[in-house]
């Protein structure tokens, strides 16, 4: 088990409440960070802005990322993302609503590690939460920070 | 003119011009010297026969007085005339020659030996280059005696000789002259023509309908330039014509090809929208109700908690027809990629994938093999989806449920798919109504639907240039046959 945290980076109220209560109802103990846009989300990541002095060496050991956003979008974090050495290589599991064919090949092409829609049927959401912390908290080897 | 065929029409002209000029030349030189020849012939017998008048009356009295000496005096008087080469005075009573001349002292030609005719009219005759006169002398209508005259026609060769090389001298300064004047003629003629020939040639060619050729005189061929002006000018024009108008169909299909695009753009953030925005809220809604229902149950009664559940079914209905509804834009917008498809597998591999979702279900499922088709692989495997599954889903309260995938050649370019179950079937009377977007024939209560699916399938069809229709009857079953293109 890994107590690195989880980054959720998602600018919907409801879907930060749900994924929190989906995360906590698949047991994930993982502490859960809330970006609520992408400028934040590279903030955290990065040290900067509301998270100046924060230790970068500490990376998430999933981000789950959204691709709808205010100001940068899933897409522009992702690839600042993959641009900067310190977080080249950290999971990033895009969690969208989305299912355009566009989407997907655009995420995988920039270097995202998995692509998830989020379902409508919230048990459905709350399985996909269990597989999703499961696997990458637990089975995933998140490279060394 | 098979002389003059093959020539350019310069040499032509000047051909025709030079021939004509020489045949009339020709000809008057011909006629002239004919002329000629036989006047000067006529003066030379004339001028002949007057000294022979001459030479014979002289001679009476010699004869008369039988004075051979004066009468060769007589004779010596044709001197004069140097054409006479030979001349001979007989007696009537005959006994050789009375007297005689011969010019440089030839001989006697042999006619003066031959008897002279006894008439007492002169009598002449051309033979050969030399001419013969015999004039009877005649006194007191009594022939007395005879004169033979032999005149050499050298003269009239010499001028005959002289006629025709002055003739061909005319001849050839004339032709000469016919020539230069021809060429200038003929000039005003072929260069007008020549021009044309070069602005048609010009024309067909380079396709330069701005060609113009100067119309140098108001004749036929400025006629047939000014025409052929004309037309080019028509051509042109009309030329113009179109080119306006193809250039203006093409800022036509640009503006529609960039309104369609735009509106494909638009559409696809519209659908992108849906998929993303409207999903949202619904998992809230859908997410909220689970957690009451979970966390809050003890609270609520089982009214509540039954509203609380027709809440989510509710959302989640919508999820699916939000689903479904993508599906349908997803297939109108794709590109289709036509290939040569097996229908036969994708509908075996449908089949196999309806057995494994439902183990609990016995339907038997008849693909005929060797089914092909043109068409986009990944479309049609969503047609015989739809159709293979609602196929399934209607026959779900029968106990022998049968499905048939069957394809026959429609005669045409086409083959003709058919869909056959043994299910709920449905009232012909509705079966325009199948293939809309959110219209079904049964309840939800009786098959679960979102209606959706058969438009996507028409659409799909459609798309392919094929045509979709089903039969049916309640209780017994239905079939929907579509067709595609022929696999070639």
């Amino acid at each position: 088990m890994n107590d690195r945290c989880i980054l959720l980076v998602e600018d919907n109220a409801d879907d930060i409440e749900l994924t929190t209560m989906a995360l906590s109802a698949a047991k994930i103990a993982n502490p859960l960070v809330v970006a609520r846009n992408g400028v934040e989300a590279l903030d955290y990541l990065f040290g900067t802005g509301a998270h100046d002095g924060r230790d970068t060496r500490d990376q998430p050991v999933v981000v789950l990322l959204d691709i709808k956003l205010p100001l940068l979008s899933g897409l522009d974090v992702l690839r600042r993302m993959r641009a900067d050495e310190r977080t080249r290589r950290t999971p990033v599991v895009m969690l969208t609503s989305s299912t355009e064919q566009t989407d997907v090949t655009n995420t995988y092409d920039e270097g995202a590690n998995s692509y998830v829609r989020k379902p409508v049927d919230f048990e459905n959401f709350v399985t996909a939460a269990r597989q999703l912390g499961l696997y990458w908290t637990v089975l995933n080897e998140p490279p060394e920070a | 003119m098979r002389l003059l065929r093959g020539l350019s029409l310069r040499r032509k002209l000047s051909g025709i011009g030079m021939l004509s000029s020489l045949t009339a030349l020709v000809s008057a030189s011909i006629g002239f010297l004919v002329y000629d020849a036989h006047t000067s012939r006529a003066d030379f017998l004339r001028r002949i026969l007057t000294e022979a008048e001459i030479v014979g009356f002289n001679s009476i009295s010699p004869l008369l007085f039988d004075d051979a000496e004066a009468a060769a005096k007589t004779l010596d008087g044709l001197r004069a005339e140097p054409a006479v080469g030979a001349a001979v005075i007989t007696r009537a009573k005959g006994g050789g020659p009375f007297a005689r001349y011969s010019r440089d002292g030839r001989p006697l030609p042999d006619f003066v030996t031959r008897t002279p005719p006894s008439s007492t009219a002169v009598s002449h005759v051309f033979e050969g280059d030399q001419l013969l006169v015999s004039k009877p002398i005649v006194f007191e209508a009594k022939p007395v005696g005879a004169l033979l005259i032999q005149a050499e026609l050298v003269e009239l060769h010499e001028r005959a000789r002289r006629y025709v090389a002055l003739g061909l001298v005319i001849l050839a300064g004339s032709f000469l002259l016919a020539i230069a004047i021809s060429r200038i003629v003929e000039r005003t003629i072929s260069r007008p023509l020549l021009r044309l020939a070069e602005g048609a040639r010009s024309v067909s060619s380079k396709h330069d309908y701005s060609v113009r050729v100067p119309v140098e005189d108001r004749d036929e061929i400025g006629d047939l330039i000014a025409t052929f002006n004309e037309m080019l000018e028509r051509i042109q024009s009309q030329n113009a014509d179109l080119e306006e108008a193809r250039a203006d169909l093409e800022r036509k299909v640009e503006a529609r090809t960039q309104d369609l695009a735009a509106a494909n753009k638009e559409l696809e953030a519209f659908s992108y929208s849906v998929s993303h925005d409207l999903r949202a809220p619904l998992r809230a809604i859908d997410g909220f109700s689970k957690a009451l229902l979970t966390s809050y149950a003890g609270q609520l009664d089982e009214k509540g908690q039954h509203y609380l559940q027709r809440v989510r079914a509710g959302t989640q209905r919508m999820g699916q027809l939000i689903d479904d509804l993508l599906g349908l834009a997803r297939v109108s917008r794709r590109e289709l990629i036509r290939r040569s498809i097996d229908v036969s597998e994708i509908a075996q591999k449908v089949a196999n994938e309806l057995h494994s979702r439902h183990p609990g279900r016995e339907v038997k499922v008849d693909v005929a093999p060797g089914l092909r088709a043109e068409g986009d692989p990944q479309l049609l495997a969503i047609v015989l989806e739809n159709l293979m599954g609602n196929a399934w889903k209607f026959t779900s309260k029968r106990e022998d449920a049968r499905i048939s995938v069957e394809g026959r050649r429609d005669g045409g370019r086409a083959t003709v798919f058919s869909i056959r179950d043994n299910g709920a079937g449905f009232d012909m009377q509705y079966a325009d109504k199948l293939f809309g977007a959110f219209q079904r024939l049964h309840s939800d209560s009786d098959f679960e639907g979102t209606g959706i699916g058969l438009a996507t399938v028409q659409r799909i069809v459609v798309r392919h240039g094929g045509r979709i229709w089903a039969e049916g009857e309640p209780g017994k079953g239905a079939v929907f046959n579509f067709t595609l293109e022929s696999s070639s």
